[in-house]
């Protein structure tokens, strides 16, 4: 057993008494307060800041501080809190926790789901919630039995002393009066129960019966629909407005303007819809009217040619690049990408003069609360914010400016009514907060040797943090880390003596954001393509290559080796196909992918992935499993598909026809592998999306000799 | 007009043209069939008319007339149907979104195909998009489904 000091009493709340018969648990762990301008201090004498109740029906209930948007937390971190508190694993119930500062997230001080950061930020936190409860418990049962503490051991949803038993419930309202002890000890390792063990998710059977509800699916008596005309070109604002037409539109209950357009609010989405298109507006397009990615590409090009601000650099690079015996200079490009998720975008609203009540999917519950504060001139702690599940993520819920959650407080405010503002496919692809297009510049000399002596990179793109509440915490110098992260502290560079990253930021009007794996879903596909690139002019293959370049990296190492070994790398591959592979490190984890593909009538077909991880401790391994499948599959949409583009100041895409996704037919076999490991814990929710694209590109490589630099991938007709 | 919805009558007030995916959703609050796209190109509106699958957002609530309408809620009570069972069994779902157009389009494939080969699963299953990735399980999943329910 080791001890854990735990937080000091008075930031334990204990609110049993408003659970008829059950036992709460609540408090708060200080953590870094990485965005503390997002902070409150907790107020009032209660709030249902709880991590668990055991009801006296035996349940454990777990209240969720992250959200669940596919990535398997509803069942992670139950695990985590029936470990401690030895549950019986069929009594587990859980839901998500109210928006209140308690459940503010461990290292980034605000309550929120990103950042591949829930599991390990909660290791602590929730085993500590259970091995309190656990303790209470034990007391409560020693009482009953007139025993020590020390006497009792506890399985499966009971304490237990010689042949006394009682049951969790039977114990809950006795714990719930006892004293929170001031520290309790957690499981050594060795004997983790559930931690470790493959587990089944606990979302599963409302999701296969259609009883799961998403934001979308909220109802209510007296609860109206609105669509919202936005203008067709970001910054644009309404001109002129003849809402006549649309407001005869059987059902459409009202037409109001709001800060980001027009309303049109309806007893159903069909009626507002219809309404919505009888709408006549003429817009003010504002000043990105002519907005243009042809140009911006170039303009991004031109500027990937001059010095911008330094983001990393040692020795003096100029010089070692006029002594290099071998140069490679490269230019790679991604676009502008979409999220769409599932679900499109919706927010159900009801503001009363004591509270404003939201039911939304969102990542971002505390930036929610204040904008929606705001809105209304309440209080944060008036804003209930009612997280459901999420229909998709993908960092699309987690807009610092909290777009569609202010616009849905703002029709609800307008129209005076109940509203639940939904979004179409079409008004998520053109709403913007895109993951940003870049152009990277890298000339690169190599030694006699064949490895590289000098590395000059150059970034071009926009930043997402410039100009959001994060950006005092996380712009240093001009240097936005989202924007050169996976570059400016790789691994490759730190053995190459002369280095210099440098990082433009051009401004454009597109609203950008982050989108699964943020910066490292272009700078993995960039570095990781170099690297071939690097082994090719140095006669070596990849895999060697990159050994020699990560010494003294072993977690690096150890997830390249385990995916190479599976994916019999070595050894010819299959008639017809390429085998190319890429490793990475982002959010705390490592992923190494072998892609097997092979090239019909230029159509690029990824046939099999071998992938392998380094995330520390596993907690769920079978979450592990599916969040590589699903990184994979969201990174295969970029390598082969998905780009935005503007012509005129409009979005030329519009729903899935045009704006491509992955479908089945395309999905390759992959092979997930995890490095048995107790390093530190990293994230799993998209570490498995930057290494897919550069190990796809790799093997095409090695099977067309062409090198392709620009996603999505684009053979050029020469077969 | 009346429509007949999991083995059960119901009287709807809707324009003729009005999307059978709105009536299900906001007239007679069955929703767990869900709204994706608009346009049929995701599937997660998919539903059975007569057993066959179909896109509902898509289709005029005039022409659901007459014809049996099976929405993920009238698939089985209890999740106990083949898919479910199968979609269980290889933890299939992550958000779960477009989860119940996937079962639905599975759904009528074991159907008609009892034992159903990867080219018959790229066929049926192509027009359903899942942004999760789970189609690896998907597949195999409905290859299990074709067990569980000829071995039944």
């Amino acid at each position: 057993m080791s001890e854990t000091s735990t937080p000091s009493r008075r930031e334990f709340l204990k609110t049993g008494a408003l659970v008829t018969g059950g036992l709460v648990i609540a408090f708060t762990v200080p953590g870094a307060r990485r965005f503390a301008q997002a902070e409150r201090a907790p107020a009032g004498p209660f709030m249902p800041n709880a991590f668990l109740r055991v009801g006296a029906d035996d349940t454990v209930t777990v209240l969720l501080p992250h959200s669940e948007m596919g990535q398997g937390i509803w069942t992670t971190l139950p695990m985590l809190i029936a470990e401690e508190l030895d549950a019986d694993w069929s009594r587990i119930r859980v839901e998500h926790a109210p928006a209140a500062p308690a459940y503010a997230h461990t290292a980034f001080g605000m309550q929120m789901t990103g950042g591949s950061s829930t599991t390990w930020s909660e290791f602590d936190r929730c085993r500590q919630a259970g091995a309190m409860a656990r303790a209470m418990l034990v007391a409560a049962a020693a009482r009953r039995f007139s025993v020590e503490p020390l006497a009792c051991r506890t399985e499966n949803g009971a304490v237990i002393s010689g042949g006394k038993r009682a049951r969790y419930g039977e114990l809950a309202e006795a714990a719930s009066k006892l004293p929170v002890p001031k520290t309790v000890p957690l499981k050594d390792p060795k004997d983790w129960k559930i931690i470790g063990k493959p587990t089944k998710r606990l979302d599963t059977p409302e999701k296969i019966t259609g009883r799961a509800q998403f934001g979308m699916d909220v109802q209510f008596d007296g609860l109206l629909t609105a669509l919202v005309a936005r203008p067709p070109v970001f910054g644009g604002k309404v001109k002129t407005l003849d809402a006549a037409k649309a407001r005869a539109v059987p059902g459409v209950r009202a037409v109001v303007q709001v800060p980001s357009g027009v309303a049109v609010v309806a007893d159903h989405f069909w009626a507002a819809k219809l309404g919505r298109d009888a709408l006549q507006v003429e817009w003010n397009l504002g000043p990105h009217a002519k907005l243009d990615t042809a140009r911006l590409h170039a303009e991004f090009r031109r500027l990937a040619g001059t010095k911008g601000l330094p983001a990393a650099q040692a020795g003096n690079v100029e010089v070692a690049l006029g002594k290099a015996s071998k140069m490679v200079d490269a230019e790679y490009a991604v676009p502008y990408l979409a999220h769409a998720p599932m679900e499109p975008l919706n927010c159900t609203v009801r503001i009363s003069p004591s509270k404003c009540e939201i039911w939304t999917g969102t990542q971002f519950q505390t930036v929610d609360q204040q904008v929606a504060a705001k809105i209304t001139g309440l209080k944060p702690e008036q804003v209930e914010i009612h997280t459901t599940f999420l229909g998709g993520g993908f960092g699309r819920r987690a807009t610092p400016t909290s777009d569609f959650v202010s616009e849905a407080v703002q029709v609800a405010k307008a129209a005076k009514a109940p509203v639940k503002t939904v979004w179409t496919r079409e008004d998520d692809v053109h709403g913007g907060y895109y993951r940003p297009a870049y152009v990277h510049r890298a000339r690169i000399g190599l030694g006699g040797d064949g490895m590289p002596t000098a590395w000059h990179h150059t970034l071009v793109g926009q930043s997402i943090v410039a100009g959001t509440p994060f950006e005092p915490m996380m712009v240093k110098n001009g240097i936005d880390a989202t924007s050169v992260e996976g570059v400016a502290d790789s691994a490759y560079l730190k053995s190459v003596p002369h280095h210099r990253v440098d990082l433009h930021s051009p401004k454009t009007g597109i609203p950008v954001l982050w989108w699964r794996s943020v910066g490292h879903s272009h700078t993995g596909f960039v570095m990781e393509s170099l690297i071939d690139e690097l082994a090719k002019a140095a006669g070596k293959d990849p895999v060697e290559y990159r050994r020699a370049l990560l010494k003294g990296h072993p977690r690096h190492l150890a997830a390249l080796n385990l995916a190479a070994e599976k994916a019999q790398w070595g050894t010819p591959a299959p008639k017809g196909r390429g085998r190319g592979i890429a490793v990475h490190e982002s959010f705390g984890s490592y992923v190494a992918q072998v892609a097997e593909v092979s090239v019909e009538k230029n159509v690029i077909r990824v046939h099999r992935v071998v992938c392998a991880i380094d995330c520390g401790v596993a907690v769920n391994p079978e979450a592990v499993r599916a969040q590589m499948e699903s990184g994979i599959s969201f990174g295969l949409s970029a390598a082969l598909h998905s780009a935005l583009t503007f012509k005129d100041g409009r979005v030329q895409q519009s729903n899935f026809h045009d704006y491509r996704v992955l479908r089945l037919n395309e999905m390759p076999v992959v092979e997930v592998h995890i490095v048995p490991s107790t390093e530190k814990m990293g994230g799993v929710g998209e570490p498995g999306t930057p290494p897919i694209a550069p190990a796809v590109a790799n093997a095409v490589a090695a099977l067309t000799g062409q090198r392709l630099r620009e996603l999505p991938l684009r053979l050029s007709a020469t077969a | 007009m009346k429509l007949t919805i999991n083995g059960a009558q119901r009287e709807v007030d809707a324009p003729s043209d009005m999307p059978l995916l709105w009536v299900l959703r906001d007239l007679l609050g069955l929703t767990g069939t869900k709204f994706g796209c608009g346009i049929a190109q995701c599937g997660a509106c998919t539903v059975h008319l007569d057993g066959a699958p179909r896109r509902s957002c898509v289709t005029p609530v005039s022409s659901a007339e007459g014809k049996k309408i099976t929405t993920i809620e009238g698939l089985s009570s209890d999740g106990s149907h083949p898919v479910q069972r199968a979609w269980a069994e290889l933890d299939v779902v992550q958000c779960g979104y477009c989860q119940s157009g996937q079962i639905m389009s599975a759904a009528a494939l074991v159907v008609a195909k009892p034992d159903p080969t990867d080219a018959d699963i790229d066929a049926a299953l192509s027009g359903n998009i899942c942004r999760c990735g789970t189609y690896q399980r998907v597949r195999a999943a409905v290859h299990r489904a074709a067990e569980l329910r000829t071995s039944a």
